[in-house]
Formats: C-alpha cells, structure tokens, sequence
C-alpha cells in the first residue's frame, strides 16, 4: 500500500471513529457501558 | 536506559492507571465513577475492584446484547482510533493482561513455539463471541449475553472473578459448573502462557485480533529500510512474537514491542510513529 493510501486510510479512519463515538454517545450508549461497568458483571466471573 | 525496562516501565504505569482502586481488593467492591464509561485501550476486566475504565471488549459485547441496540458505534469508534493511531502497539505498551502474561512467562519452563494454525483462533472468538452471539442468542426482552466473558475470558476470572468471590461469602454460594469451566480455561492459559510468550494475545485475544487488523493501518508503525538491511536474520531470531519484521512489516502478530529495532546490527528498522516516513536514527552496531 503506498504511504499516500496510508495517509488518507487514517484520516478516513480518524474521522469515522469521531463521528462513531459521538452518534454512540448522543444514542446513550456510554450510559450503558457505565451501567453494565459499575455493577459486578456475573458474566464476566464466572457465575452468569 | 535499556529499552527492554523502558518498555517494562510504560507497561507499569499503564497497568496502574487502568487499575489504581487497589483499596477496593479489601471490601470486594467496584469503582463506581464517571471514567468508567470510557474504554481501556487493553484487556481488563471491568469487575476488577481496582479498574478505573471499562474493558472495551465487555463494552462492545454489553452495547451489541443490549435490548435498543445491536451494534455499538460508541465502542466501534474508541476502537478504531486507538486502532488507527496505535495498532498493537496497546498490546505491546498498554494492555494490563499483556503485561501479566509476560511475567507469568518468566516462571522457569522448557519455552515452546506456537503453531501457526492456532493464530487464526483468536479472529474466530471475535466473530463468533464477541460479535455472533451476543447480537444473536437473546432472551425474551431481546437482551443478549456477553458470550466471550461468559465462557472464555481468563482476564476476567482472575482479575474479577477470584477476589469477588475471596471478599463476598453470599457469592461463593452460588459457583457452579460455569466457573468451573472459566477456571479450567483460566489455568490452561496460564500452563499456555508459562510455555508460551503471550499464549493468550497470540491465540485467543479478540482485541489483538482487532488491533492486528489496524497494524496495517496505524500511525505507530514498523519500517525496515531495505538499503541497509543485510538479511542476517537476528530480528526474525529475537522476535517473540515469532514475526519477520523483514518480510512482514504489517504482520497482524507484530506487537511494535521495538526488540527487532535494538537487536538490528545495521540499524535498519525503525519502530514508532509515522515510521515509514522516518529514517531510522540509530547507527550500525
Ligand atoms: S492481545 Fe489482548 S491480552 Fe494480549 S496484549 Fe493485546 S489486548 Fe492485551
Ligand atoms: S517484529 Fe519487532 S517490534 Fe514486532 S513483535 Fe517482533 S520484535 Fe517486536
């Protein structure tokens, strides 16, 4: 891949994970992120 | 200083600021603030008393398996930056469990290679349980399960799972044959990770999975300058995470750990930001 295809890959990659995490955080998802992060996630220990 | 305890130190630092809560350990209880709504760039299990972030592999799953949603663009996004702008450089800087697998590789053994076929794993855990099942198998309300926390993660049994249960009476009550299962993966990985340098990253993780797909990509890069380079084969030698930097500066197993750079007796590789567009500072040895 030639270094200039590189550049512009990152910047579209830059630009698009911006424009994620802002949807995503408009549409509440950070709220659930928090919620399931701040409670014991029984999944995750081995008791889900 | 040595670049081998740079690296050891950065992974210190990263290991306590993912993990500075320690007084937690003591009540079995969880950091409940505001930072943990963001991502860790590495692997740490959320239900770790003493994490400060979410794990962004649970996060994805908890967003993808909730009933409103069924694909977290908020996760996705964190993902892709940390992708595009470190690669897996995470894995090799950053990741707390990258940081445990390789003390628990410095436990005397006979030292084993891994097969190639076993690489390939780790991309069918991300699709299968980080990505199918939870958006898949649902529950009445639509809601699905953390598939890869729940029957794979090793991070997540021992940095939550053992001192939850050592700290909380009421929780031992209800162990059953999903723990023992976890623990049984738990202790295969660590035998894994005693015989093998970083057994988990390299066949299992979904989140190297991820940063290895972005290594192509990413700004912290690999650059072997072919004018200088001999082809004497000392960093294909000393690398262990068993990449020809040569052949392969993209490799999706190369974890921009920088031992190649140090060990090149022409100093022919270059490893850091924008690395292609650099010309590598260091002299022949
Ligand atoms: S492969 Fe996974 S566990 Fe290993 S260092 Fe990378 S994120 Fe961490
Ligand atoms: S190729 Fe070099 S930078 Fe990459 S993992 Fe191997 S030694 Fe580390």
């Amino acid at each position: 891949m030639s270094s200039k295809a590189k550049k512009m890959i990152r910047l579209g990659g830059i630009l698009v994970s911006g424009v994620f995490v802002l949807y995503g955080v408009v549409r509440g998802e950070a709220g659930i992120v928090l919620n399931k992060a701040v409670n014991i996630c029984f999944e995750c220990i081995g008791l889900g | 200083m040595k670049h081998s305890i740079k690296r050891k130190l950065v992974q210190v630092a990263a290991f306590g600021y993912s993990n500075p809560y320690l007084m937690n350990f003591k009540g079995g209880k969880l950091y409940q603030g505001k930072w943990k709504q963001f991502c860790n760039p590495g692997l740490n299990c959320y239900s770790c008393p003493a994490a400060a972030f979410a794990c962004p592999i649970g996060a994805l799953q908890a967003v993808n398996g909730s009933a409103n949603f069924k694909l977290s663009f908020y996760v996705v996004g964190i993902l892709l930056a940390f992708g595009v702008l470190l690669g897996r450089a995470v894995c090799g800087w950053l990741c707390p469990f990258g940081l445990l697998q390789e003390l628990i590789h410095k436990i005397p053994s006979p030292k084993l290679k891994l097969k190639k076929a076993f690489l390939y794993l780790k991309y069918v855990v991300l699709v299968v349980f980080v990505i199918v099942l939870p958006i898949a198998v649902t529950d009445y309300m639509g809601m699905g399960k953390p598939a890869f926390c729940q029957y794979i993660c090793p991070a997540g049994t021992l940095e939550g799972g053992v001192p939850l249960l050592l700290s909380h009476q009421a929780l031992r009550q209800t162990i059953g044959s999903l723990f023992t299962l976890k623990v049984a993966i738990l202790i295969g990985t660590v035998i894994g990770c005693v015989l093998v340098y970083r057994f988990f990253c390299k066949a299992l993780c979904p989140l190297g999975a991820i940063y290895g797909l972005l290594n192509k990509i990413s700004i912290y890069g690999l650059k072997v300058d072919e004018h200088k380079c001999i082809n004497c084969g000392k960093c294909r030698q000393i690398c262990r995470m068993e990449v020809d930097p040569v052949r392969a500066t993209d490799s999706a197993e190369c974890i921009r750990c920088g031992e190649c750079a140090k060990a090149c007796p022409e100093g022919a590789i270059c490893v850091g930001f924008a690395a292609e567009g650099r010309k590598s500072e260091r002299q022949p040895l």
